[in-house]
């Protein structure tokens, strides 16, 4: 399955690096990356595929992402991709 | 790809605007469960329901956590347990409602409803003590629900129900009372009663439907309400046209949710409801919607204008977005669960006659309302007359659910807390309605019954 990863927060030196390695240290492929910084604000979406992910559980993911966005002072979303395909094509 | 802006605007409207799922709600037929029995009845009832629902739990938990939508309630309904009791020749049919409530508690699920009975033309073996159980059940159980239909626009209102019903209601609040009389708060009296609907604390599952379903119930007032800050300087056509779009997208994630469970628990999909179901915190209200479009307080003049283009455009813009629709799917107007309902209730500008004005366009009817612990149960069964009439004529659901503050009075406040939220004693229009409620019998089902 494919999962949007969303982080979003200060602009910072970095984020799309630890990002990308955090994903890399999971085996969790980055098919496509966009970002924009708005001002400071720095937005960036990801489309990752979690099939030869190594993650126990998308609960846990779900989880160290969020403590991993904490860590680097962003808030980090990962969510199935049907959801926005579902609400945004018909 | 996907667009950058709408993947930000599905991640806003959860993060800020309370997008949610309320409720995940398999329904269960407790047919196959009737027995002479009263004990083997229960038995049966217990083992179908933990059978059935064993996974809804976690299934809810982990589609939530995929996806990231909050899912806030997993719930069950079953067939109206008067129609399973009725077999039953040993007396207690509050032994149901125990089982119910230990099944509840076993599968971890918010609610259980179905502790009903459908007496809109008159009552059938079992629905007697079944109605009169009510206050007892509810005052000893913690999840379960209960509601009973007293009137449909084929079959008219039944009037020996709507007395029992006001009865039962200040019982209900009485044998509570030191619980914030939480009893009435899980009792509706419904006229036209959805056979699929996922909300409480009128879920229940019809005897037409199939052995067991999953319906799921959207929420999502504050996006709509976000929506519309958009809209300065809009006509009233483009703002319903917004409220579509969103209402939409809201159902669109629904239905998601929907196929989802419905996969993953192999059941078969029943129905989104495209209800807009407000919340006590701020910014999670229908009151505020209309606001929004240019009320100074809900419950001016206007109120009613604004209600029913709100309630039709959910409607129009959810019904796309689902392959079926059901329930009651609508606007909601409960006023203790609703921040903004509150505050108009507070502040004088909301009361019982303008409430009951809104529920000829809303969705459902008188919902959370909090009324005198003086108030008599003549006064209750004439507010269920009236609102159940207002359903008959008008082809529509209506339900009734007051809370009698038994010992406290207009000025006072009552705080369920959680979802049910809280509000002020509203005061009810003196006058004694007691004789016309006493004559009993049928009110003739009108005209519109007959469509064949």
């Amino acid at each position: 399955m494919k999962a949007v990863v969303t982080v979003l927060g200060k602009d910072t030196v970095g984020i799309l690096a630890k990002v990308s390695t955090f994903c890399a240290e999971r085996n969790m492929n980055v098919v496509e990356v966009t970002q924009s910084v708005l001002q400071d604000m720095f937005a960036m979406v990801m489309l990752v595929e979690l099939d030869r992910a190594n993650v126990p559980s998308f609960e846990k993911l779900n989880a160290d992402f969020d403590e991993f966005g904490t860590s680097i002072g962003t808030k980090i979303h990962i969510m199935h991709e049907d959801i926005f395909n579902s609400m945004h094509k018909i | 790809m996907l667009e950058t802006k709408d993947i930000l605007e599905t991640i806003n409207m959860i993060d800020n605007e309370h997008l949610d799922v309320r409720t995940v709600t398999m329904g269960i037929s407790l047919l196959d469960c009737i027995d002479s029995d009263i004990n083997k009845a229960c038995d049966k009832v217990y083992d179908k329901i933990c059978r059935y629902a064993e996974d809804l739990v976690k299934t809810a938990n982990d589609i939530s956590s995929e996806y990231g939508i909050p899912i806030i309630n997993k719930r069950i309904s079953v067939t109206p347990i008067a129609n399973i009791a009725a077999a039953c020749q040993n007396s207690g049919v509050v032994k149901f409602a125990h089982t119910l409530d230990k099944a509840a508690e076993t599968l971890g699920v918010d609610f259980i409803g179905g502790y009903s009975a459908l007496v809109q033309k008159g009552f059938a073996a079992g629905d007697f003590a079944l109605i009169e159980s009510i206050p007892q059940a509810l005052a000893e159980t913690k999840k379960v629900c209960s509601s009973v239909n007293i009137g449909s626009t084929k079959a008219g209102i039944n009037m020996d129900a709507v007395k029992m019903m006001g009865q039962a209601i200040k019982s209900a609040a009485e044998l509570t009372a030191d619980n914030n009389c939480l009893g009435a708060a899980k009792l509706v009296v419904f006229c036209n009663a959805p056979e699929d609907n996922p909300f409480m604390a009128g879920a229940f599952h019809g005897v037409g439907e199939a052995d067991c379903v999953i319906n799921v119930g959207v929420s999502g007032p504050g996006v709509v309400r976000a929506a519309l800050t958009k809209c300065d300087g809009y006509d009233l056509s483009q703002v319903a046209d917004e409220i579509k779009r969103t209402a939409f997208k809201i159902t669109r994630m629904g239905q998601l949710v929907a196929q989802q469970a419905s996969k993953r628990l192999c059941v078969p999909f029943g129905i989104v409801d495209l209800s807009l179901a407000p919340t006590p915190a701020v910014g999670d209200s229908v009151a505020y919607i209309l606001e929004e479009m240019g009320l100074e307080v809900c419950g001016c003049h206007g109120t009613t204008a604004a209600l029913a283009l709100l309630n039709d455009a959910v409607k129009k813009g959810g019904v796309m977005a689902s392959s079926h629709v059901g329930g009651l799917s609508g606007a909601f107007i409960p006023v203790s669960e609703d921040a903004g309902m509150i505050h108009a209730a507070e502040v004088g500008a909301l009361d019982i006659t303008k409430l009951e004005a809104m529920t000829a366009v809303c969705s459902v009817g008188l919902d959370m309302i909090i009324i005198p612990g003086d108030t008599t149960p003549e006064v209750i069964s004439a507010i269920i007359a009236d609102e159940a009439a207002i359903g008959m004529v008008n082809s529509k659901t209506t339900a009734v659910r007051l809370i009698p503050a038994i010992g406290k009075g207009v000025g006072d406040t009552l705080d369920f807390g959680g979802l049910l939220g809280y509000g002020p004693v509203m005061p009810v229009r003196s006058g004694s309605p007691a004789k016309f409620i006493n004559r009993r019998g049928r009110i003739p089902a009108p005209m519109q019954s007959l469509k064949n």
